[in-house]
């Protein structure tokens, strides 16, 4: 990381920003007098979990923000020039020209009707500058210098046509067009996979240092801040609590909440784990697989294979972890397993105590309703996996209420399970809006638990939350295995989180399972060259690893 | 209460639930305004508004009060808009959730049997099946819901569609919630909102459909409507303009109230797209 001298005059100083809120909101500023200074050539990355006001900052420098927010105090100075004064055609000026701006979504901040090229071309158009060849030569350097292949091809493509981690390239060669004194990325590799995050922060890196344009980096991901932040700035519901250099933030956190978020970052090294002691398998699965087909009027329909010849077994008490990047068929795999999607080939076999086998994959449909209770899943997204018009009792009960239990009883089982997952018991007659993520999240559990299940399958359970929240959310999955002795199938693409959890861990690959092992010796000696790149990726390795 | 609040907001819905409310009074008070009936002939005909106290609306043709019609006239429209419109609704609905649930063939299969309806200009089909069926109240009801009902089914095709790919419904199949169920508990009343904001617009296309019905002498001959006094003073509407002009104000006046107060629901339901409106 490089020096720079406290004497340059900054690019861009943010004195005393306050931004007020709608009256209605939850508290009365988005930010509340945050005071800082990016020099020249100069990470500085503004972290902080959801809702902490992080991306208002980005937005307020933009002049992008949302009509119900409304600067109340304080200057933005880009260059020493008051950016909050400034009136709509004037900023317009600023965009591009002074300062670039990438967004998390690749997929949906490109125009998917206009070819890549046009699009970067738009830029200098809306400047009026150079001539219309000239345009054009420009933008295929710029394809050159974020490295996309082929560049004078590319440039001729469709954004539909690459893949997320060259869009995000493409938006950083736009962002970088006029050559800007600031870049904002908010959140830009939140949305890619972890080998494709890891080029993007190269990428950044490299640019930055060539051109000397400070970056002020939005994110939630203390790794990702490890790798690429020259300086830190904490940001708690609102309030900048902390800032220093990278060294200082991430070495010796002064802030309680700094000390939190950085203990709540789950460690790549898994932590001793008893062995579980010889039993038959609660779930085996054979020879898994599953084609996609597009269905098509002419020609060949196109096929995807994304499952093919899966196998692998749990016992009671275990956790199987099910690794790998988007695209990669784990949780096509995941849902087969409970017949959410129906595989095209191999045997799911689920064998409880005392009940016998049960060849899952053979079931009708009215057999299969009866027997879904055996295994059950958590999903991701903690608003959209609960009814926002039914009470948290009702979501809870519905599952014993479908396998006739009367409805009284099963409310009375639904309080207890609300305090096992630990949330009060009254919380029966609310409704899911009045809960934050990690409380929807338990309450998740709770449904999938109200079954009585000997299997769980938890698809990227905890990747929707915070980190703070999803430490509780996994120490809450512990424990409840421990206690009921569940077998888990935690599907999901966080080496970290897998780290921590898992017994055996699974790597796929394109719709195979790569490398199969307990956890602690495939971190430290993976076989697959594919694991190994996983693992080379995760982002603030030499920091957080050990 | 918020959903008030947010309603009250919007100043036209106010005036249009407010033209909507005194149209349903004088509805409701139409006995009581005018015991006997309005085909009675009562006084002179061709009688100019407000020439004799007695007939403030003047009279008509035959001298019937046209006040008395008018009253009368808001009694069957507003029955015929609601009762039509709940007839659509109770077969777009369930073929909309079916369709969008179900996927695959029987979306097809259900989706084309619908545009068979849409591609029929519905106003034809409607004199057809009145004529077919006779002038009736039961008949006009059924024709108006019978060629109103395709919109109601794609929306609530498409909302299913989007619906049913939620987490929670997911979740629902995996505690093994049979599908009717998961169909009644989980999607449909998430779909409230918009059928809500549908049909009260609809209402207001019913009324214009039936009155241009009995405009065409297709109403039902015992009852007095708004449309059928507009058919009968056509003839004379240059020298006795309001036996046309009152009750055609009255269908403009009960259509408009309708989308506005619609638009405003509209508003006060979906509050994240009002909000992006300002």
């Amino acid at each position: 990381m490089n020096v720079i001298s406290q004497e340059t005059p900054p690019v861009l100083s943010i004195e005393k920003l306050t931004l007020a809120l709608p009256a209605l909101a939850d508290r009365a500023h988005a930010v509340e007098g945050v005071t800082l200074a990016i020099a020249p050539g100069e990470t500085l990355c503004v972290v902080g979990e959801s809702g902490s006001g992080k991306s208002m900052i980005a937005h307020a420098v933009m002049g992008l923000l949302p009509k119900a927010v409304k600067p109340a105090g304080g200057a933005i100075r880009l260059a020493g020039r008051d950016l909050l004064s400034l009136d709509e055609p004037a900023m317009q000026d600023v965009r591009g020209r002074e300062i670039g701006m990438i967004f998390q979504e690749p997929m949906t901040s490109l125009n998917p009707v206009m070819r890549v090229a046009d699009q970067i071309i738009e830029t200098f158009e809306a400047h009026g500058l150079h001539g219309a060849s000239e345009r054009r030569a420009r933008a295929v350097a710029l394809l050159t210098e974020v490295g996309l292949p082929d560049p004078p091809r590319l440039a001729k493509a469709y954004p539909h046509e690459l893949s997320g981690g060259q869009r995000q390239r493409v938006m950083i060669a736009m962002a970088l067009a006029l050559e800007p004194k600031l870049l904002i990325a908010d959140e830009p590799t939140t949305a890619l996979d972890v080998t494709t995050q890891a080029q993007i922060l190269k990428l950044l890196d490299n640019l930055r240092h060539k051109h000397g344009t400070a970056v002020l980096f939005i994110t939630h991901d203390m790794g990702v801040v490890a790798e690429i932040a020259d300086r830190i700035a904490v940001l708690e519901k609102g309030v900048l609590v902390e800032e220093g250099t990278a060294d200082q933030v991430l070495g010796a956190p002064r802030h309680a909440y700094t000390q939190k978020l950085l203990a709540a970052v789950p460690s790549l090294v898994p932590p001793m784990r008893p062995a579980l002691p010889e039993s038959p398998p609660v779930l085996s699965v054979e020879g898994l697989g599953k084609i996609y087909r597009k269905r098509s009027f002419f020609g060949t329909a196109r096929e995807v294979r994304a499952a093919e010849d899966i196998s692998f077994s749990l016992v009671r008490g275990e956790t199987l972890g099910l690794v790998g990047e988007s695209g990669s068929g784990k949780s096509t795999v995941g849902r087969c397993c409970l017949r959410l999607i129906e595989p095209n080939s191999g045997r799911i076999v689920l064998s409880g105590q005392g009940s016998g086998d049960l060849v899952l994959s053979d079931l009708g449909p009215t057999a299969l309703r009866q027997h879904r209770k055996r295994i059950q899943m958590v999903f991701q997204d903690p608003f959209a996996s609960l009814n926002p018009r039914q009470t948290v009792g009702r979501i809870i009960s519905d599952g014993p209420v479908a396998h006739g239990v009367a409805r009284v009883t099963a409310l009375m089982k639904a309080r207890e399970l609300l305090e096992l997952v630990g949330l009060s018991a009254n919380a029966v007659d609310r409704y899911p809006h009045e809960f934050s993520g990690g409380q929807r999240q338990r309450i998740g559990i709770a449904r999938a638990l109200a079954l009585e299940p000997d299997v769980l399958v938890a698809d990227e359970a905890v990747s929707a939350l915070d980190v703070s929240v999803q430490a509780q959310i996994l120490s809450l999955i512990k424990d409840i295995q421990s206690r009921l002795g569940l077998a888990i199938l935690f599907v999901t693409h966080d080496l970290r989180v897998a780290a921590q959890i898992c017994d055996r861990i699974a790597v796929m690959q394109r719709g195979r399972i790569v490398e199969t092992g307990p956890t602690a010796a495939l971190f430290a000696a993976p076989q697959h060259e594919y694991t190994r790149q996983l693992l080379a990726a995760v982002p603030g390795g030499g920091r957080f690893g050990h | 209460m918020n959903f008030l609040k947010r309603f009250c907001r919007n100043r036209g819905a106010v005036l249009g639930l407010v033209i909507l409310l005194a149209v349903v009074a004088f509805a409701l008070l139409a006995p009581s305004l005018y015991p006997s009936s309005p085909w009675r002939m009562v006084g002179r005909p061709f009688m100019a508004p407000f020439a004799l106290e007695r007939f403030p609306l003047g009279t008509d043709t035959l001298g019937r009060d046209i006040a008395a019609g008018m009253v009368h006239g808001a009694r069957v429209s507003l029955m015929i808009g609601v009762v039509s419109t709940i007839v659509s609704l109770l077969i777009g609905v369930p073929l909309g959730a079916i369709a969008g649930y179900a996927g695959g063939f029987v979306d097809d299969a259900l989706m084309r049997f619908t545009e068979f309806f849409q591609t029929i200009p519905s106003f034809a089909l409607a004199i057809v099946l009145v004529a077919i069926l006779q002038p009736q109240l039961g008949s006009i009801v059924l024709a108006i819901g019978v060629v109103s009902w395709p919109p109601v089914a794609r929306l609530v095709r498409g909302e299913v569609l989007s619906l049913r790919t939620r987490e929670y419904v997911q979740a629902a199949v995996t505690i093994g919630q049979s599908t009717p169920r998961i169909i009644f508990s989980q999607v449909l009343p998430n779909t409230v909102a918009p059928i809500i904001v549908m049909g009260s617009l609809m209402i207001g296309s019913a009324i214009l459909l039936e009155s241009a019905l009995s405009f065409l002498g297709l109403g039902d001959p015992n009852l007095m409507s708004w449309g059928y006094m507009v058919g009968a003073g056509r003839t004379r509407l240059l020298d006795a303009w309001w036996i046309s002009f009152f009750p055609g104000f009255a269908i403009f006046l009960t259509v408009l109230a309708l989308n506005l107060a619609g638009e405003g629901l509209n508003d006060a339901l979906n509050p994240r797209l009002a909000r992006g409106r300002e």
